[in-house]
């Protein structure tokens, strides 16, 4: 680029945009003019179809009583409470079966993607095929199943027990529990708090490491703030923690926990369905660890839990972030086939709701704003935490 | 570079005298390497042994095959302790094809064949062509005159009748068929330097991936209706299918964008050196390649697609799943579902098994030749 070239005279634009710029803009304004014509035949369409039928608009419906039982709740709830708050008991159940279908999920698809590596070869060859099976059928046949399966459990009176004080029939899994009131929740909230203390403390004395190279062992602090001062707390407060053993009375059961044949029978299908896809997850992940690195550990003389949590997990751990992330976001969606089974979770609420009142759009306005809500969530908890463990380069 | 990939492997260990039984040696290396190995091969070969023992029991030495037309006495004799299979002879015409009239079954029978040869076809890596587009047209143009009738003397059959095997197969199959090119447009709408159409795609594939199918499908049950003029109305199984297809441009968008990341940029830059306009770019240089990148997670987003659409099923669509569970109404076969179940999952197993197995050996390194 030596020779100095003679400048162009500029060509003559129209509206001083080039050719390009000029198709660009006609595609926008084409795509966004359709987009907005055909939003706005639709909004006239249901403004017109909505006033024919005498439906008035908006959320004002939320307040009035809504007069549909509710069997199985977490929170407070009876059919005079208004639709507001039945769609909060069915917010409830949904993140219910989410969250603790998430916990189990991790656990069972991280033992059976171990297990696919094992070297035994029968464990492997079996966990492949749950794997093969579970993927290829789909959820809501599976769901259908298992409450089948429930159904045909026998009566309370004729129980199966397959542990002590754990009852199985068609009212569902009963099993014991500890009551709960403030006293308990506040030894809770101390162990809780004595984590949050503990890891402060922790980052500081590796900090102080980082600086003068000397480790500071931190398991004193855990043990006295995790489990010496809850303890503490319990024995000053004389709370009690004896376990509530179910009872048979009459026709049905006393005490304990009671998971409802519904929730159980969604909570398996969903756990189990999750569990295939992050089992296989969880192989590629540990897969991706370059074999070098387990040679170069062992060749350091590590030990082999050290190894694995200090070299291969938080390598593989960032193959299998993100397609994990999209995986707990699916069972959460899939979470609304309770529907079919008749768990009452946010959809099956607002799909009564919705042939109670006729606020259709107003009923999966509700459905679309809580998914999405949740979704959001836990795809920017799930980013945070990858951004954390990420491959930070040079 | 040549220097490093020039040096041979390092030899192999040299083989160590293998001595014994091969059975037995085979059975050492892998079942039975260490101790706790070992008890851990023997307490699965008895679990397993236990529930094979309990399902060959209750599945075929308890069970009852066949029995005369109607009657399930002989099934609800065994119940509890055997299977009752002679619900599938009995109840297979309904599950599979619904409500379809009885004599005129062969056409969706013969609709379920031709789903499956085009399925076959699809998967011919020779095939991969521009005629391939015509194939599709064609059959479906000849499943739809099979499926509805009304001319070549075959008798006009309603779409509220059909049911069972071929409704999930066109549930499935025009959602794809549709869905696949609005997944293209959509994918290239979000990579596009266009503000307005990029924000447009990104607003459409994060609404649709951020809400379960079920919501979708229920606005396509409840809210259609409100969203057309009074007086247009459109069939039910139209309109699931219409939510099945936005669903799936979501999803397969983003499969595809993957693909159009992995197109190295000297293709596009080459392509525009030549002077091709924005769609042959994409059309003869682009897209080609994106979709090889991207066959096995289609594949895989096909599999997820066609299970889902059993979700018709909560908006009362007589697809497969919907019919094995009307079949189960009749009170004298109440008790057998877990039968009809099974037959049901075994028919989808068939179907994603072989998808899966294909993305598999696409996935698994092709030989040079």
């Amino acid at each position: 680029m030596t020779a100095d070239h003679p400048r162009l005279p500029p060509r003559r634009r129209f509206f001083a945009l080039g050719r390009n710029e000029l198709q660009g803009l006609f595609w926008q304004v084409l795509v966004v003019g359709i987009a907005v014509a055909v939003i706005a035949f639709l909004w006239s369409n249901t403004v017109t179809n909505l006033s024919a039928r005498r439906i008035t608009t908006g959320f004002a419906f939320l307040g009035r009583e809504a007069g549909m039982p509710i069997a199985d709740s977490l929170l407070a709830y009876n059919p005079r409470d208004t639709y507001f708050w039945a769609f909060v008991v069915g917010i409830a159940n949904t993140l219910r079966v989410a969250v603790i279908g998430i916990v189990l999920a991790t656990i069972l698809g991280t033992l059976i993607g171990i297990s696919r590596l094992s070297a035994n070869w029968l464990l492997s060859r079996l966990a492949a095929v749950y794997v093969e099976t579970l993927r290829d059928i789909p959820l809501l046949l599976q769901l259908l199943f298992w409450y089948v399966l429930m159904q045909a459990l026998p009566a309370a009176r004729a129980a199966w027990r397959p542990i002590e004080g754990v009852f199985l029939s068609n009212r569902g899994l009963i099993l014991p529990a500890i009551p709960f009131g403030p006293p308990q929740l506040a030894v809770l909230g101390t162990a809780v708090l004595g984590c949050a203390v503990f890891y402060v403390i922790r980052r500081w004395l590796v900090a102080q490491q980082m600086r003068d190279g000397r480790p500071r062992p931190a398991w004193s602090f855990a043990l006295g703030l995790i489990v010496v001062m809850p303890v503490a707390v319990s024995l000053a407060l004389g709370v009690s923690w004896s376990i509530e053993w179910p009872q048979l009375r009459g026709f049905n059961f006393v005490g304990g926990l009671t998971l409802a044949p519904e929730y159980f029978a969604l909570l398996i299908a969903l756990v189990t369905y999750t569990s295939a896809f992050i089992a296989e997850i969880v192989r590629s992940g540990i897969q991706s660890v370059p074999r070098g690195q387990w040679d170069a550990a062992n060749a350091l003389g590590l030990r082999r839990s050290f190894m694995l949590r200090q070299i291969i997990l938080p390598q593989a751990l960032r193959v299998i972030v993100p397609p994990m992330t999209s995986q707990y976001l699916n069972l959460t969606k899939n979470s609304s086939l309770a529907v079919a089974i008749g768990y009452q979770d946010v959809v099956s609420i607002a799909n009564t709701t919705l042939n109670q009142t006729g606020q259709a759009i107003e009923a999966i306005a509700l459905i679309m704003a809580v998914f999405l809500t949740i979704s959001l969530s836990i795809s920017f908890f799930m980013n945070w935490y990858n951004a954390r463990i990420a491959l930070v380069e040079r | 570079m040549t220097a490093i990939t020039d040096i041979p492997e390092a030899p192999r260990a040299a083989r160590r005298p293998q001595l014994g039984n091969p059975v037995l040696r085979w059975l050492r290396t892998n079942l039975f390497s260490s101790i706790p190995n070992g008890i851990l091969t023997v307490v699965l070969l008895a679990l397993l042994a236990k529930g094979i023992l309990s399902f060959v029991q209750w599945g075929m030495a308890n069970a009852v095959w066949l029995t005369p037309a109607h009657d399930s006495s002989a099934c609800r004799a065994v119940r509890g302790v055997g299977a009752c299979w002679a619900i599938i002879p009995e109840k297979y015409r309904f599950i599979l094809f619904g409500t379809y009239p009885f004599n005129e079954q062969w056409r969706p029978a013969l609709s379920v064949v031709l789903f499956i040869a085009l399925y076959y076809l699809s998967t011919r890596r020779a095939l991969w062509r521009r005629e391939l587009v015509f194939l599709w047209i064609g059959a479906l143009a000849l499943i739809s005159v099979l499926m509805w009738g009304g001319v070549f003397g075959l008798s006009f059959v309603s779409q509220d009748r059909w049911g069972g095997l071929p409704v999930t197969l066109i549930l499935a199959t025009f959602g794809l068929a549709f869905g696949f090119p609005l997944g293209i447009l959509v994918a290239l709408g979000r990579r596009s330097k266009l503000p307005a159409i990029r924000s447009l795609s990104v607003l459409y594939v994060e609404l649709i991936r951020g809400v379960p199918l079920v919501s979708l499908l229920f606005m396509a049950s409840v809210m259609f209706p409100l969203f057309m003029p009074a007086g247009f109305n459109i069939d039910k199984l139209l309109r699931a299918q219409i939510a099945i297809i936005l669903f799936a441009g979501a999803y397969l968008a983003e499969v595809i964008r993957g693909g159009l990341q992995a197109v190295p940029r000297g293709q596009y830059e080459a392509a525009d050196a030549l002077g091709l306009s924005y769609w042959r770019k994409h059309r003869l240089i682009v897209l080609p390649q994106a979709i090889r990148h991207v066959i096995p997670p289609l594949v895989n987003t096909f599999i997820a697609f066609f299970k889902d659409t059993s979700l018709v099923l909560i908006i009362g669509i007589f697809d497969l799943l919907t019919t094995a569970k009307t079949a189960i109404i009749d009170p004298a076969w109440q008790q057998f579902s877990v039968e009809v179940y099974i037959f049901v999952a075994a028919i989808y197993f068939v179907f994603c098994f072989a998808m899966s197995r294909y993305s598999r050996s696409l996935e698994a390194p092709t030989t040079p030749k």
